[in-house]
C-alpha cells in the first residue's frame, strides 16, 4: 500500500506552505506502512482548518463539530471497537471549546489516537488567539497581546491520564510519521501534539522560528533549530512496571516545561500497563469484543425483534394470588 | 357501620416522611401488597431536589376498575413524621383516616424547618381561623372534627417490641422499619389480608429473609393495633381472587423495556433527574437475552450461537454534548443508538442533534421533561418542552417527534422511535415526562407481538459496490432515503461533515446541491407523514359526534380518560383527540376531529399552552377554550373533572389555571 491510495479527489483548499499538509501526508503515510484497509478506519475531526483532513483522505471521514471529534470518536470506538479510529483536532477545537472532552478522553484511555494541530490560533476565523498561544504574545491580527496564559497540552494529557504521550513538528515528516505510526500502535489512549505553523495569521511562531533562522550567527551562519528529538539524548518515556509510573510521569512534566529556545520533540511519556476501556467494558459484558453494540443482530428475517425480554418482564410482573 | 356504607376497593392512600426515610419502598410495598390482592394500582411519586430531609410523599390508587391517575382527596394518610401531618392533613377526605406518631402532638408548625414560610403562614391561618393552635394535635383537633378517623401508632413503642423479640441490641439499627410499621397500620385499618403484605415484603426485601421477618413482624404489630382502633373504617381493601398477571412498573422503566426491544445497543446519559433512572436501569440489565425462535429452522442452531452475547452497552459521559455526539458516532457503526435527559441536558444537544439532521444518521433522545426553565424545579413535573423539541437547533432540521400518554405507549413509542430513525434517517425525540416517569402502575401484560423491527434502507452485506460503482452515502437518485451504510462495511467508505455536502458526503456550498440537500431531508419528513397510519398519529376516545372535544399529548391522558370515565357515567358527549406525533404533524388527522366539534379544549401541563399554539398553526383551528397547571404538580383527575364539567356547563373562562397540589 501506498500513502496515495488513501489520497481523495478533493480540492485541498488550505494555504500554500500551511502546516496541516505535513500532517495529512504522514497520516496517509502512516496508514500506508501499517497496512490498514480503509474500510476499517474512521478518521474523524471537529471544526477548523484541521477538521477538513478528513476529507483529503480515504477513509470513513466523520467531519463533525467545533471540540466534539473525540465524543463523536468514542462513540465508533465503542459501538465497533474493532475498528481503528483516529481523531484530528485543532488546539482551539481540542483543548478550548473542548477541553472537557480532552480531560475525560484521559479518564478513559480508550485504544485510539488523538492529534492536535497546535498553531496558537483560531486559523478559519481569522486568527484570533487559541488557547496554546503563550501570554503577551501579539500574533498578526490581534488587536493587543494574548491577555490570556497557554495551556501546556503535554501537561494536560498526563494530569487527564493519557497513556501514550507526544509531540511532533510538522516539517520533519519521517519523524511524524513514526509518531502517528507509534500512536495508533500503542493500546490505549495516546495524544500527539503537532506543533503546525500557521503561515497566515501567526507570524511569531514560524517554520523559520522554529527552524532557528533568527539564530544564525550563534551557529556559524547556519540555522539552529529550537526543534530537538527526544530521543536523541536518550529520553526513555517507557513505564516498564508500575512502581516507574511517578518517575516518568514527573520526568515526561519537567521536559514539557521546556520551550522557547530548546523545544522538545517524540515521546514524552509511555504507559502500556492501564487497561483500556473497552478491556474495562470486557469485565463486565464478556462478549463485548466479539458481539460489540454494532455486530449484534437485533431482528430476524421478518422483522422479529430478537431481544428476549421475558426475565426483565417476570421480574416486574405481580400473579395476584 | 352498616356494610352497605362501606367503600371496598376503592381507596386513595398517601404516605409521607422525610426523604431519606423509605417513603418510596413504603410506597412500594403498599402498592404491591394491593397488586397481590388482585388490585389495579396508581402510583404518583413526589419529592425535592435533595438528598434527606426535605418532604416526600407517595399517593397510590387501589380499585378494582381502571386507574390511571391519582385525585385530589386522600382516604388514609400514613404519617410518621409531623411535616406529613401539616402538609396534608387537609386533603383527608371526612370519612378518611390519620395514622400518626402521639408522640409528636406538641411539635408546632415552626418547628417543622422544612416547611417554608408560605406553607407555614397558610398552615397558622388555617388553625388560627378555627380557634385552635399550631400543633400537630391542632392539626388532628381540626381533621377529627371533620369526622376524620385518628389513629395513633407508638411506633417507638412497636420498635422496641421488634427489638426485643428479634434480640437487636439497638433501636437505631431498625429504626428505618417505621415506615413499614406505617404501611402495616393501613392494612389494619382496612382488614387487608395481611398475607400480601407479606408477599410485598419479600418483593421488596428480596433475598434478605430476615429483613422479611422483622419488618412483617413490625407491620403485624401495627396492623393488628388499628384494626383494634378502629374496627369500623369506612374504607376497606379485599382480595379479589383469580386476577391475571400484570406488570407493575415505572414509565421509566417501560420506557427501557421498549427502546430494548426495538434492539437498542447503545446507550449514553449524563446524570439528569429525572431522567438517569432509564439508562440505571438499562445498564443494571445490560446482559442481553436472544429469542432465536424466529430464525429459520434450517439455521437456527448455528445463529443462535453467534446470537449469544447480546448486550446493551450504557455509558455515562462528561456531559449531555458528548452523550448526543457519542450516541450519533456509535449509530453511525450501525448500532441502535440513544440518549436520555431531561431539559437542561436537551438544551447542551441541540447542535448535535442538528449533525444528525443534516448527516441524516438515525440516532433517538428520550427527553424526560421536567418543570424549567433553566434548573427550575428538577424533581417536579411539566410538559414544557414541546415547543423546544420540535425546532431545537438552528436551521431547518427535520426530525421526527412523537410524545407518549402512559406506560404502554412508552414501551410501544421507545420501539417505535428506533424504527423511525433507521427508516426515516433522521433524529427522533421521544417526549415523555417526570409523572411518567416516576409515577407507577399496573397494566395488564402489553401484547407486543405485532411489533417489527425496520431498518430503512440499509446497505446489506453482499452489496454490489465496487471502484467501478462507487457508493454514495447521500445518492440523490436512491433518495430521499439513500442507502445507507454503516462504518466498517468494504466498499462503502463515505464521509459525513456538518456543512452542507454533495453526495458524497464532502462540503459543498453549491446553490443547486445545497437546494437538493435541504429538499432530499424534508423529503424524508413528508414521507414520514404519508407512511404512518394516523392510528399511530392520534388516538380518539369517545363519541365521535361530540360537540366537546378535548385536545392534549402526554401524560395528561391518564387523568383525562379518568375524568372521562366519570363524565361518560353521566351521559356528558365529550370525546377526546391524544395526539402522539407532534413532527411531522397529521394536519388532516387533527382537523378531521376538530373542525366538527364546537367547544374544543386543550389539555396541557405548561402555562402557555403550546400544543394548543401549535394546533392552530397547523390546522387554523384555534381552542375555544385551555385547561393548563404549572405549579409542578402534575393534573388530578379530580381537579380536570371539575375544569372539563365547568367548561361543558359554559361555566368556564376561555382558560383555566389549575393549581392543586403540595
Amino acid at each position: 500500500m501506498k500513502p496515495q491510495d488513501f489520497a481523495t479527489e478533493v480540492h485541498n483548499d488550505w494555504c500554500p506552505g500551511c502546516g496541516d499538509f505535513g500532517i495529512l501526508r504522514t497520516i496517509q503515510m502512516a496508514l500506508a506502512e501499517l497496512r490498514l484497509e480503509p474500510h476499517r478506519v474512521a478518521l474523524v475531526s471537529g471544526i477548523g482548518c484541521s477538521a477538513k483532513t478528513i476529507h483529503y483522505v480515504r477513509t470513513y471521514g466523520v467531519h463533525t463539530l467545533h471540540g466534539r471529534a473525540l465524543p463523536f470518536a468514542t462513540g465508533i470506538k465503542l459501538a465497533n471497537p474493532n475498528l481503528k479510529v483516529l481523531c484530528v483536532s485543532g488546539d482551539g477545537d481540542g483543548l478550548g471549546i473542548g477541553g472537557g472532552h480532552f480531560v475525560n478522553a484521559g479518564r478513559r484511555n480508550l485504544d485510539m489516537l488523538y492529534v492536535i494541530h497546535d498553531n496558537g490560533v483560531y486559523g478559519l476565523t481569522k486568527g484570533q488567539a487559541a488557547p496554546t498561544l503563550k501570554l503577551g504574545v501579539q500574533t498578526k491580527s490581534l488587536a493587543h497581546p494574548n491577555i490570556n496564559d497557554a495551556v501546556n497540552p503535554i501537561w494536560l494529557a498526563l494530569a487527564a491520564g493519557a497513556t501514550w504521550v507526544a509531540r511532533g513538528y510538522s516539517y520533519d515528516v519521517k519523524h511524524l510519521r513514526d509518531l502517528i505510526v507509534q500512536g495508533i500502535q500503542h493500546k490505549g489512549y495516546a495524544f500527539l501534539d503537532v506543533l503546525q505553523p500557521c503561515p497566515t495569521y501567526n507570524d511569531i511562531n514560524t517554520k523559520e522560528w522554529y527552524g532557528g533562522e533568527d539564530r544564525k550567527e550563534m551557529n556559524a551562519g547556519r540555522a539552529l533549530p529550537r526543534v530537538y528529538k527526544m530521543e536523541d539524548e536518550d529520553f526513555d518515556p517507557v513505564v516498564r512496571d508500575a512502581s516507574e509510573i511517578e518517575n516518568k510521569a514527573t520526568q515526561a512534566l519537567e521536559k514539557a516545561l521546556e520551550w522557547g529556545d530548546r523545544i522538545p520533540i517524540g515521546v514524552f511519556y509511555r504507559n502500556g500497563l492501564v487497561p483500556t476501556y473497552e478491556e474495562r467494558i470486557q469485565q463486565r459484558i464478556p462478549a463485548y469484543f466479539e458481539k460489540p453494540p454494532s455486530l449484534q443482530r437485533i431482528a430476524g428475517p421478518h422483522g422479529e425483534p430478537l431481544t428476549d425480554l421475558t426475565k426483565l418482564v417476570n421480574r416486574l410482573t405481580i400473579r395476584p394470588t | 357501620m352498616p356494610p352497605g356504607s362501606r367503600k371496598v376497593n376503592d381507596l386513595s392512600w398517601m404516605i409521607g416522611g422525610p426523604q431519606g426515610s423509605g417513603v418510596d419502598s413504603a410506597a412500594n410495598a403498599f402498592a404491591r401488597g394491593c397488586a397481590h390482592g388482585g388490585l389495579n394500582i396508581f402510583g404518583k411519586r413526589e419529592y425535592y431536589s435533595n438528598i434527606m430531609g426535605e418532604h416526600s410523599y407517595f399517593a397510590v390508587r387501589a380499585t378494582t376498575g381502571t386507574v390511571r391517575s391519582h385525585v385530589d382527596v386522600v382516604n388514609i394518610l400514613a404519617s410518621f413524621d409531623a411535616e406529613t401531618v401539616f402538609r396534608h392533613a387537609r386533603d383527608v377526605s371526612d370519612d378518611g383516616a390519620i395514622i400518626y406518631d402521639p408522640s409528636l402532638g406538641s411539635t408546632k408548625v415552626a418547628d417543622v424547618p422544612t416547611i417554608d414560610r408560605r406553607a407555614s403562614s397558610d398552615l397558622r391561618a388555617y388553625l388560627n381561623g378555627r380557634g385552635l393552635g399550631e400543633t400537630v394535635n391542632d392539626m388532628l383537633t381540626a381533621a377529627k372534627q371533620r369526622g376524620i378517623a385518628l389513629v395513633p401508632v407508638p411506633f417507638h413503642d412497636l420498635l422496641e417490641q421488634v427489638a426485643e423479640e428479634f434480640k437487636v441490641d439497638q433501636l437505631s439499627k431498625i429504626a428505618r422499619m417505621i415506615n413499614m410499621l406505617a404501611v402495616g397500620a393501613s392494612f389494619g385499618a382496612l382488614r387487608f389480608d395481611f398475607g400480601m403484605l407479606e408477599k410485598a415484603l419479600e418483593d421488596v426485601f428480596r433475598a434478605k429473609a430476615a429483613v422479611v421477618r422483622m419488618n412483617a413482624a413490625g407491620a403485624r404489630r401495627a396492623y393488628d393495633l388499628a384494626a383494634t382502633l378502629e374496627p369500623d373504617f369506612r374504607y376497606r381493601l379485599e382480595h379479589v381472587p383469580g386476577q391475571p398477571p400484570k406488570l407493575f412498573l415505572s414509565g421509566s422503566q417501560a420506557t427501557a423495556l421498549g427502546k430494548l426491544y426495538g434492539g437498542l445497543r447503545f446507550q449514553t446519559y449524563y446524570p439528569i433527574t429525572p431522567a438517569s433512572d432509564e439508562s440505571e436501569y438499562l445498564e443494571a440489565n445490560e446482559i442481553l437475552d436472544v429469542d432465536a425462535r424466529s430464525l429459520p429452522p434450517e439455521t437456527s442452531d448455528s445463529t443462535f450461537a453467534k446470537e449469544k452475547g447480546a448486550s446493551i452497552l450504557v455509558v455515562q459521559t462528561e456531559d449531555e454534548i458528548a452523550a448526543v455526539t457519542m450516541a450519533t458516532g456509535a449509530a453511525l457503526t450501525g448500532a441502535r443508538s440513544a440518549t436520555a435527559t431531561s431539559g437542561p441536558g436537551f438544551s447542551l444537544m441541540m447542535e448535535g442533534i442538528g449533525w444528525a439532521s443534516i448527516n441524516e444518521v438515525p440516532v433517538v433522545i428520550t427527553l424526560y421533561q421536567r418543570a424549567g426553565p433553566s434548573t427550575g424545579m428538577p424533581t417536579r413535573h411539566e410538559q414544557g418542552d414541546l415547543r423546544f423539541a420540535l425546532h431545537a437547533g438552528h436551521g431547518d432540521s427535520p426530525r421526527i417527534l412523537l410524545a407518549s400518554g402512559d406506560f404502554e405507549e412508552c414501551i410501544r413509542d421507545g420501539f417505535r422511535s428506533l424504527n423511525f430513525a433507521e427508516r426515516y434517517q433522521m433524529p427522533v425525540i421521544h417526549l415523555v415526562d417526570k409523572a411518567l416517569a416516576n409515577n407507577s402502575g399496573t397494566i395488564p401484560l402489553p401484547r407486543l407481538s405485532d411489533l417489527r423491527i425496520d431498518r430503512g434502507n440499509l446497505v446489506p452485506d453482499g452489496h454490489a459496490y465496487s471502484e467501478e460503482s462507487p457508493y454514495k452515502r447521500f445518492d440523490f437518485d436512491k433518495g430521499p432515503m439513500s442507502p445507507r451504510a454503516v462504518i466498517g462495511t468494504e466498499n462503502t467508505i463515505f464521509w459525513n461533515t456538518g456543512d452542507e455536502h454533495d453526495e458524497l458526503g464532502h462540503i459543498t456550498e453549491d446553490v443547486v446541491l445545497r437546494n437538493k440537500m435541504m429538499e432530499k431531508r424534508d423529503a424524508k419528513l413528508q414521507l414520514a407523514g404519508r407512511e404512518i397510519p394516523d392510528d399511530e398519529k392520534i388516538n380518539y376516545f369517545g363519541p365521535r359526534d361530540a360537540e366537546t372535544v378535548i385536545v392534549s399529548w402526554g401524560s395528561t391522558k391518564g387523568a383525562i380518560l379518568d375524568a372521562l370515565d366519570r363524565l361518560w357515567a353521566a351521559k356528558q358527549k365529550i370525546g377526546f383527540l391524544q395526539i402522539r406525533l407532534i413532527s411531522p404533524f397529521p394536519t388532516s388527522a387533527v382537523a378531521g376531529v376538530l373542525e366538527k366539534a364546537e367547544t374544543r379544549v386543550d389539555v396541557e401541563m405548561n402555562y402557555s399552552a403550546q400544543l394548543a399554539g401549535i394546533v392552530r398553526e397547523q390546522t387554523g383551528i384555534a381552542m375555544t377554550h385551555t385547561i393548563v397547571k404549572y405549579n409542578g404538580r402534575p393534573m388530578s383527575s379530580s381537579e380536570l373533572f371539575d375544569a372539563l364539567t365547568a367548561v361543558h356547563l359554559g361555566k368556564a373562562e376561555p382558560r383555566t389555571v389549575l393549581t392543586h397540589g403540595a
